[in-house]
Formats: structure tokens, C-alpha cells, sequence
């Protein structure tokens, strides 16, 4: 059955905005970590946070997600003010979050890891779909979550949540950690993704890994965004992006 | 021979209480992180709700056992909402303080009102199906006499901790409540209502407690102190097994029963110190209990 909402959101033009974040000042106990973020991420995009360790780019994502204690500023999610939402209410409006430590739970099996997170709306992936982009989670669906090679774990952390009918993604490094052949398959995961209408917004330190699947890049520094450009000005742009981010 | 059959029983009935309060600690310490000192005061509150029903309504034990364990768990989830939640984060300290403070008002007001006897609350003579005159009398088994109510106890207090042991490990709610055990604010920003889960997670682990409560009335009489006696044991119990672990707390439960059940029947004199004492040689060896995962 069509949902009304989903049908909206596949007509919405591209370019609507998704997620419009504007002076985003976030606080981890008493220190300031985030000091005004502004960017914002439009319909079917893949949207690249880049930055140094510690720059303020995990934290972002976690205020998005309503998981980090003191926000101030303005996160619109499909034009709702999301600031003073709860992450499960934001979790219910179609935002869906891959923790950059995977989150994987030690106590659930893997069949129960990629069941947990509950339907938010129709239209997520089934399991046969998620088989079939991931076969390897299909043999191990009785192992310990936390038995999985590094590799699977995080294709186990992508997977549940596209189960859930959230067309909103955030990955928080995908990539960290994992051998070149796990990582080619999580950007063409990526890919398939975007292709079907996901918009994802990711995090990433591995640049070139990014360039692969990127529509856009925001680069923070200091808990601000300093710059922002689109993947066709990636060539323009390399030395400014080598002096940021120091490699 | 009948003596020890005898003590062996006494054993499994204490087993039973021991199981179905360590459940309910090992239950509410995954999620609120607190020790629940009320514990003790929550399933004397259980046999004294048995005992309004029956002498104020009417409500005889069969009604008692469901909802006795429904009006304790809704004051326990009062009690989380209004006390309990503001505690997280902080040092076991506190609950413990807390909940401490609680079960001392709890037991003085009842004090108050019923002094420190025994209330008696009779075992229950319906339905009466051919002999069978509810749970009262009993049956010779051949090698022992079994009183119909002490057997009745131990096979439904089985029944119970497995089947919060199966709503626990092979149930989705379960998943949801051991990764959120785990990891609640991965598991609240996937979309579920973890404060509400962990309100009624406290209601659970309340709700067996004064289902034990209810059980024991029969058999213990119904006393304001008589969940103070008990906890101290339970704790001992708990801290044997190890906090954290469902089946690990069923079967130290059950297995501590015995044992002192053999200890009354061996060496009497020993009978109330033995569990102090297995704590000691398990906390010298095992430290996190013999079940138990690093807190």
C-alpha cells in the first residue's frame, strides 16, 4: 500500500532541502564543542562532512540525532524544528543513525541486532533485500553480534537501519578501519543507496573513499563549517581540502 | 529419610522466594543500574495487598496472585517515575540510598498500622474438584507427605522465572530490553521510548517481587518486617550468582534454597549462615558472582 508520505517524498523535486542546519552550537558538559554549524543537505544528495580528528563532525551528526545532552541553534528536518526533539521522536520522523563505534549489541544474536530497530514508516528494505546486499549476514544470522569480523559489524550497522523505512541516513565513518575490498563494497552500497532515492549524510576522514560516493562536501574545523563545495569543484578545491585537512 | 525430604522441601519453597525476588534485582539492576533495597518492602507489600483483597473485597487468592502484582507494580512505577529517573547516571550510591529510604518509610508506615505479628491468610479452599479442596491438605508421595500449597509454590514460581527468563532472551521485547541494558541511547535513537521501557522494567522486577509476596502470605503469615528478613538473604543470593544475569539468578536462587534446605537437615546449627558464608568464599574467588558479568 502506498503511504502518502512516502509518496511525497519520492515526488518532492530534487533540491528540496532534507536537513537544514543553521548555527548549531552543541556543549558536551561544560565544554563548547560545536560554535555554529550551518550547512544543509537536499533531497537524494550524499552529503560529505569532512574534517580533522576532533573537529566537531561526530557531534554534528549526534545533535542531529537529538543524542547529545545541550544543542542551541536550528536543525529542520523536512521543515520541523527537530533542536528540542527527543532522538527517539527524531528516530520516528525518518532520521536514522550508524554510530561511528558500530553500536553493535553484544547480548542480541545477529538476526535480533538487525530486527531491533523498529519500522518507522513503510517502504525500508526487506530482508531479502538486505541479503542480497549484504550476503554475508545471512550465514551468520545465529552468531553473536559482536562475534563478526570488523567488516561485518559495520555492514550489519547500515543494514538494520535500512530496514526501518528511514530515507535519511547518517554514517559516521563507515570506512574506519575496514580493509580496501569491505570498503569498495560499502561505496557501492553507498551508491545503490543513493540510486533508489536515499539521502545520506556522511562523515568521513578518508577523503578518498568520499570522492567516490559524494554529491557535496562541508568541511569542519573548530566545531564551524568553514567551507563547502560540490564534487565537480573537488579538482579546484584539492589544495585548499589538503591544507585543511592536513594530509 | 522423611526429614530430610522434609528440609529438602522447606529448601526448594525458600528457593523459590530466593529466585523470584533475585530475578526481579537482577532484572531492574540491567536496566536502572540500582540496587533495589525496596525489594524487601515491595514483596511484603504484595502479601499485604493479598490480605486488603481478601478481608476488604472479598478477593480471594486466586484474583490476589494477578492483581496484587499489578497495584505493587504501578506504586513501584510511581515510585521510579517520581525518584528512580532522576538518579540515572549516578554513582549505585544513590539508588541504593534511595531505595533504602524507601523501604524503611514503607515498613515503618505498615509498622504503624500492624505492629510486627503475623497476619494469618489462609491457603485457598477452591475450586474443589472431586478431593481436591483448592490448595489445602496434601499428598503422600510414598517416601514423603507433600502439602498441596508447598508443592503448588515451587512448580509455579518455576514456571514463572522461566517464563520471564524465555520474555527475556528469546523475545523481541526482550532484545529491546538487553540492548538498551546495553546501550540506551544507541537504542532510543533507533526510535523506542527507553525511559518508558525502563519504567516498566521497574514495574516487572516490583511486580515478581509481590508476586512472591503472595505467595509466601499463605505460608509466612503476612508481616510488615517480613521482606526485611528476607532481603538480606537475597542479596546474599544475588551477590552469589552475580547482578546481570537472568538464568544465573534462577538457578543461585533455587540451588541456595537447597543447600540450606541440606545444611538444616546435616548441620542445623549452621542452617542460617551458610549462604553468608558460600558469598564469602565466591566474592574471595569470583568476585563478580558465579554468573555475573563486570558491572
Amino acid at each position: 500500500m502506498p503511504d502518502p508520505k512516502m509518496a511525497e517524498a519520492a515526488n518532492k523535486p530534487a533540491g528540496a532541502e532534507v536537513l537544514s542546519v543553521s548555527d548549531l552550537q552543541a556543549w558536551y558538559g561544560e565544554s563548547h564543542i560545536l560554535h555554529g554549524i550551518n550547512f544543509n543537505v537536499k533531497a537524494g544528495e550524499v552529503v560529505t562532512l569532512l574534517g580533522r580528528n576532533g573537529a566537531g563532525k561526530t557531534t554534528t551528526l549526534k545533535s542531529v540525532m537529538g543524542i547529545i545532552g545541550k544543542r542551541t541553534g536550528s536543525i529542520r528536518f523536512n521543515n520541523e524544528d527537530i533542536i528540542r526533539a527527543s532522538s527517539d521522536r527524531i528516530a520516528r520522523l525518518g532520521v536514522a543513525f550508524c554510530p561511528e563505534e558500530r553500536g553493535i549489541f553484544a547480548s542480541l544474536d545477529v538476526r535480533e541486532n538487525l530486527l531491533l530497530p523498529p519500522i518507522v514508516r513503510p517502504g525500508g528494505l526487506s530482508l531479502d533485500q538486505i541479503f542480497e546486499l549484504f550476503p554475508n549476514l545471512k550465514e551468520r544470522l545465529n552468531s553473536q553480534g559482536t562475534k563478526l569480523s570488523g567488516g561485518e559489524q559495520q555492514m550489519l550497522a547500515i543494514a538494520r537501519i535500512l530496514r526501518t523505512g528511514a530515507r535519511f541516513l547518517m554514517l559516521d565513518e563507515p570506512t574506519e578501519g575496514l580493509a580496501p575490498v569491505i570498503i569498495q563494497q560499502i561505496g557501492h552500497t553507498i551508491a545503490r543507496l543513493k540510486s533508489e532515492g536515499f539521502t545520506i549524510l556522511l562523515v568521513e576522514q578518508n577523503f578518498r573513499f568520499a570522492s567516490t560516493v559524494a554529491d557535496r562536501y562541508y568541511i569542519v574545523e573548530h566545531g564551524k563549517v568553514i567551507d563547502g563545495f560540490a564534487n565537480s569543484e573537488l579538482s579546484a578545491n584539492m589544495d585548499k581540502l589538503h591544507t585543511y585537512l592536513g594530509v | 529419610m522423611q526429614a530430610l525430604y522434609a528440609q529438602l522441601l522447606v529448601g526448594l519453597i525458600n528457593g523459590s522466594f530466593y529466585a523470584l525476588l533475585s530475578l526481579g534485582l537482577a532484572v531492574i539492576f540491567g536496566m536502572l543500574n540500582i540496587i533495589n533495597f525496596a525489594h524487601g518492602a515491595l514483596y511484603m507489600m504484595g502479601a499485604f495487598t493479598a490480605y486488603f483483597l481478601l478481608h476488604l473485597t472479598g478477593i480471594g487468592y486466586w484474583w490476589a496472585l494477578l492483581i496484587a502484582p499489578i497495584v505493587v507494580g504501578i506504586f513501584g512505577m510511581v515510585l521510579e517515575r517520581t525518584m528512580l529517573q532522576w538518579l540515572a547516571g549516578l554513582d549505585h550510591l544513590y539508588g541504593l540510598l534511595l531505595t533504602f529510604g524507601i523501604a524503611l518509610i514503607v515498613q515503618g508506615v505498615f509498622q504503624n498500622y500492624f505492629g510486627s505479628s503475623g497476619l494469618p491468610y489462609a491457603i485457598p479452599d477452591y475450586p474443589q474438584i472431586g478431593e481436591w479442596r483448592g490448595l489445602q491438605g496434601g499428598m503422600n508421595l510414598g517416601f514423603m507427605f507433600l502439602p498441596v500449597y508447598r508443592g503448588w509454590v515451587v512448580i509455579f514460581s518455576l514456571v514463572v522465572c522461566l517464563a520471564t527468563w524465555f520474555l527475556i532472551e528469546k523475545t523481541r521485547l526482550g532484545a529491546y530490553l538487553r540492548a538498551a541494558t546495553e546501550n540506551p541511547t544507541l537504542v532510543r535513537a533507533f526510535g523506542i521510548n527507553v525511559p518508558r521501557m525502563i519504567t516498566l522494567t521497574y514495574g516487572l522486577g516490583v511486580g515478581l517481587a509481590a508476586l512472591a509476596g503472595v505467595l509466601s502470605a499463605p505460608i509466612n503469615q503476612v508481616r510488615p518486617l517480613m521482606g526485611a528478613d528476607l532481603i538480606i538473604v537475597v542479596f546474599a543470593v544475588v551477590v552469589i550468582g552475580g547482578m546481570g544475569s537472568i538464568m544465573g539468578s534462577i538457578i543461585t536462587g533455587f540451588a541456595l534454597g537447597v543447600i540450606e534446605g541440606l545444611t538444616k537437615y546435616f548441620y542445623p546449627e549452621a542452617s542460617n549462615t551458610v549462604v553468608f558464608v558460600l558469598m564469602v568464599l565466591v566474592l574471595l574467588v569470583k568476585p563478580t558472582g558465579l554468573t555475573g558479568r563486570a558491572a
